[in-house]
């Protein structure tokens, strides 16, 4: 749908130049980089007006910002923990995206995939912990994998529009995780905020052994990496891309489009569940509503802002964690609400999502013909 | 047989008050839609509205001119919306989640100061005057918003059949290729169209704050607008159907705290469910390979 608009824009320019143009790969990165940093830049400006409106200094704001998220050892930690559930929700969109499909569900994935690892860990409470992490991380995965390929099947079988299934089946599975989690897998000891049993201090995932870093970041990147080398590297994310392209043409070719459709959705689910598993046995411990904190949406941005490319959802990723991180440097130092990233976050989304339609308005990033 | 009057009495009274943000802002999705753009972004809307009508009310005293001011923020946002759609290769399905995001940031910044104060709530309806049990009186305490809200809707099913912009909203919404032919401004109606969705969802987030649960806080809209979004595919995008729609809803959501009236604390979130499973049923049902949703805007992005 998306991609497919994308696509037609862009042939715009004559395919014949792009042959000749030994420079053409080179200006078309350029523009995918230069496009989101002046939309960026934009943002910042915009913002600066904003403080500057409200009589504070742009200046320490975006200093204090630096020091929040980058500057220091524990900031830096602070941020890359943030990005790490969001290098993975990101590809839950990016993944499908590519046949064309824009899933808007992966929340549900996290919730069921983080409840799914919990409940997979507490019979398995005093075997050897490496062997518990790995059960978790494959059954959280599953559950999101399952629950998005719902999607995925209506749309291939019924012809069911994954948005709205998505979005629809996330509110259902938000619901099933708030059953489960107040009811039958409730820990009695939980009074203000249900939770299920803990997995156990033993089953905690400690940081990346040599350094102080999450370890969520290290599963999301290598996620983000294999995608990239899936979808631009292999025949069968060719055939994803073909069929994101041309539906008709790739049916014509005899593509499996059904297949390739479930494909995607697992991988994409699957990466979301695996959020949820992480956040669980990195961070909370145990299944609660702290689960539903939003990742899967802010995922589907960062999917858009890195015009579904997995490697560009990296950087993305641990930009907009850091900028969640400096929120409580910010809080104290300038005596500003802690949603003041959030609004600085929107500006942000929207100037980049905006800024897409600057694609393939400036000559020099065409590719031009020899003579 | 005592307790299941109890629960009725209490899931009526929860399904009026409940219902009404839900048919507000599946009044404006359903606006927008039909025009041919999806607008996530009412979630946002909402939470901005909301905030809007509590300041406004604490500061003037007056809660209708907070629903109002409330409207006119959330048209701001909407045109926002609305304009950045209108330009070529943007996504309006990530431009609402960004906007969401934004509308959400927003409100919490400036609605800082408004959590602790107590603001002017909107008037009731004392529609249970003729029983004697405080239940029943309690219960038929119905806001007005309520009627404005289904006069909004008949208005609404007016405007789009029987009105000369109606016909050109449906004519966009439809065939943007039957709408240029025609010279309409596909642009400038679709823009119009957003922004007078967002000011009915602004409305709907009045609602929260000044009425039901009447506080404002940061935790106040728990994502009716993204759910509007089933509620007007529930609807059919038909105006009327939304009242149905947002009463159904609205029940299957006030049915947990009224089973917690006598005594029953399991497996509401279920019920909560509900609805949705039964959205997802109709559209698995009625929709076949090849073919969209009957009553379907044939320009609407999720429709392809």
């Amino acid at each position: 749908m998306s991609s497919a608009a994308q696509a037609s824009g862009q042939a715009a320019s004559s395919p014949a130049a792009a042959a000749t143009d030994r420079y053409y790969p080179v200006r078309r990165a350029l523009e995918a980089i230069v496009g989101p940093l002046a939309a960026l830049l934009f943002s910042a400006v915009g913002f600066s007006i904003f403080l500057i409106l409200l009589g504070k200094s742009p200046a320490d704001f975006f200093a204090l910002m630096w020091k929040g998220a980058f500057a220091s050892s524990f900031s830096l930690q602070n941020t890359l923990q943030r990005a790490a559930p969001l290098l993975l929700t990101a590809l839950c969109v990016a993944v499908p995206a590519q046949l064309g499909l824009v899933i808007i569900g992966g929340e549900g994935a996290v919730v069921l995939g983080g409840l799914a690892a919990t409940v997979v860990a507490l019979p398995l409470d005093g075997a050897w912990p490496p062997l518990v992490q790995v059960a978790m991380g494959l059954a959280g995965a599953a559950a999101g994998a399952a629950w998005i390929s719902i999607t995925g099947a209506l749309r291939a079988w019924r012809g069911i529009n994954e948005t709205v299934a998505s979005l629809v089946l996330a509110y259902i599975g938000i619901a099933l995780f708030n059953h489960l989690v107040e009811g039958p897998l409730r820990d009695p000891s939980s009074l203000n905020k249900p939770s299920t049993y803990a997995i156990g201090d033993a089953n905690m995932m400690g940081p990346i052994p040599g350094t102080d870093l999450h370890p969520g970041l290290a599963v999301g990147v290598v996620a983000c990496i294999l995608c990239w080398v899936l979808i631009s590297r292999t025949s069968l994310g060719f055939s994803m891309r073909v069929t994101g392209g041309n539906l008709r043409a790739a049916q014509l070719q005899g593509l499996p489009v059904q297949r390739l459709i479930m494909l995607a959705c697992v991988i994409g689910g699957g990466c979301a569940g695996l959020a949820g598993m992480i956040e669980v046995a990195a961070v909370h411990g145990r299944a609660n509503a702290s689960l539903i904190a939003g990742y899967g949406y802010a995922g589907i941005l960062i999917a858009f802002l890195s015009r579904q490319n997995p490697l560009a959802i990296i950087p993305m990723s641990v930009l907009l964690g850091g900028i969640g991180a400096a929120g409580g440097l910010l809080q104290r130092r300038m005596d500003l609400p802690d949603a003041t990233v959030q609004v600085l976050q929107g500006f942000i989304f929207v100037a980049i999502l905006a800024s897409d339609t600057m694609q393939g308005r400036f000559a020099w990033f065409q590719p031009r013909a020899k003579g | 047989m005592d307790a299941l009057y109890t629960v009725t009495i209490a899931m009526i009274a929860g399904a009026l008050r409940v219902s009404t943000p839900f048919l507000f802002v599946s009044l404006g999705e359903c606006l927008t839609e039909r025009s041919g753009r999806i607008n996530l972004g009412n979630e946002g809307v909402m939470v901005l509205g909301a905030m809007v009508a509590y300041a406004i009310s604490y500061h003037t005293g007056s809660p209708w001119i907070g629903v109002l001011v409330a409207a006119c923020a959330g048209a701001l946002l909407g045109s926002l919306h609305g304009a950045i759609c209108s330009l070529a290769r943007v996504n309006d399905v990530a431009m609402g989640i960004a906007i969401m995001l934004a509308g959400t940031g927003i409100a919490f910044f400036f609605g800082k100061p408004y959590v602790e104060p107590e603001a002017a709530h909107l008037p009731t309806l004392p529609l249970g005057f003729w029983s004697d049990a405080p239940q029943v009186r309690s219960a038929l305490e119905v806001s007005p918003l309520f009627f404005i809200g289904i006069a909004a809707a008949i208005v609404l099913h007016w405007f789009f059949r029987a009105t000369r912009i109606g016909l050109r909203v449906r004519i966009v919404g439809d065939s943007a290729d039957a709408a240029r032919a025609l010279g309409l401004g596909i642009d400038r109606i679709r823009l119009l169209a957003t922004a007078a969705g967002s000011a009915l969802a602004g409305v709907g987030g009045a609602f929260l704050s000044l009425s039901y649960p009447g506080s404002w806080n940061e935790g106040l809209s728990s994502g009716q607008g993204l759910m509007a979004v089933a509620l007007v595919v529930f609807a059919r995008w038909n105006p009327l159907h939304c009242i149905t729609a947002a009463l159904i809803f609205g029940a299957a959501g006030a049915l947990g705290p009224s089973l917690q009236t006598v005594g029953v604390s399991k497996g509401y979130y279920l019920f909560y469910a509900a609805p949705y499973v039964v959205t997802l049923v109709i559209l698995a049902a009625t929709v076949k390979p090849g073919r969209s949703l009957r009553g379907m805007p044939g320009e609407l992005s999720i429709g392809r």
